[in-house]
């Protein structure tokens, strides 16, 4: 990875409460793993920003070295990695997934 | 080209000895998989990395021939 992706990256995840990098738009995920993301976290009522990783490449890979994490989607709360699709279902349906956000202050969409 | 659930299990296990591996074939076509991986050797390691250990485990195939793996992992 580059720096420059590495740093691009970086300024995203720092400069959004809730993000998440998936495969198409929250309107049109391209794939079912980023709609499953993006339902949870509609499911919890919560405002988040997106990043449409098939839009660019250099972002695409540079997630993967970036998390150490192999695939998309991936959900990033005040900068932290929470994880993939997988991780974000078991804490949904743990309740865990609503807790860090509340604790985190991530805003309730409008 | 898509991976046999064996063949998944089998570098799994080659990596974490102790681990109880469950595959199923979701789609039965060979490319989408559920698996569950308990082992001793998660515990006090956080979900993101017991996951990594198993992504780590699949030495790059995750994302690549890999393509559909749902995960779930749970300490022994």
């Amino acid at each position: 990875m580059t720096d420059a992706a590495q740093a691009r990256i970086a300024e995203l995840v720092q400069g959004s409460d809730v993000l998440l990098f998936m495969k198409g738009s929250p309107l049109f995920p391209q794939c079912g793993f980023s709609s499953r993301a993006v339902a949870i976290l509609q499911h919890l009522g919560v405002e988040f920003d997106s990043v449409d990783v098939l839009q660019d490449q250099e972002v695409r890979q540079g997630i993967k070295a970036f998390s150490d994490w192999p695939t998309i989607p991936q959900l990033y709360v005040k900068g932290e990695f929470v994880g993939g699709s997988d991780i974000m279902m078991e804490m949904y349906e743990s309740g865990e997934l609503s807790q860090l956000l509340s604790e985190q202050g991530a805003t309730p969409a409008a | 080209m898509p991976m046999a659930a064996d063949d998944i299990r089998a570098l799994i296990v080659a990596n974490i000895p102790d681990a109880r591996v469950e595959i199923t074939d979701l789609a039965g076509d060979g490319d989408h998989y559920s698996a569950r991986v308990v082992s001793k050797s998660f515990s006090g390691l956080s979900r993101v990395k017991q996951h990594q250990a198993v992504y780590a485990a699949l030495g790059g195939r995750m994302g690549g021939v890999l393509h559909a793996l749902q995960l779930t992992t749970a300490v022994e």
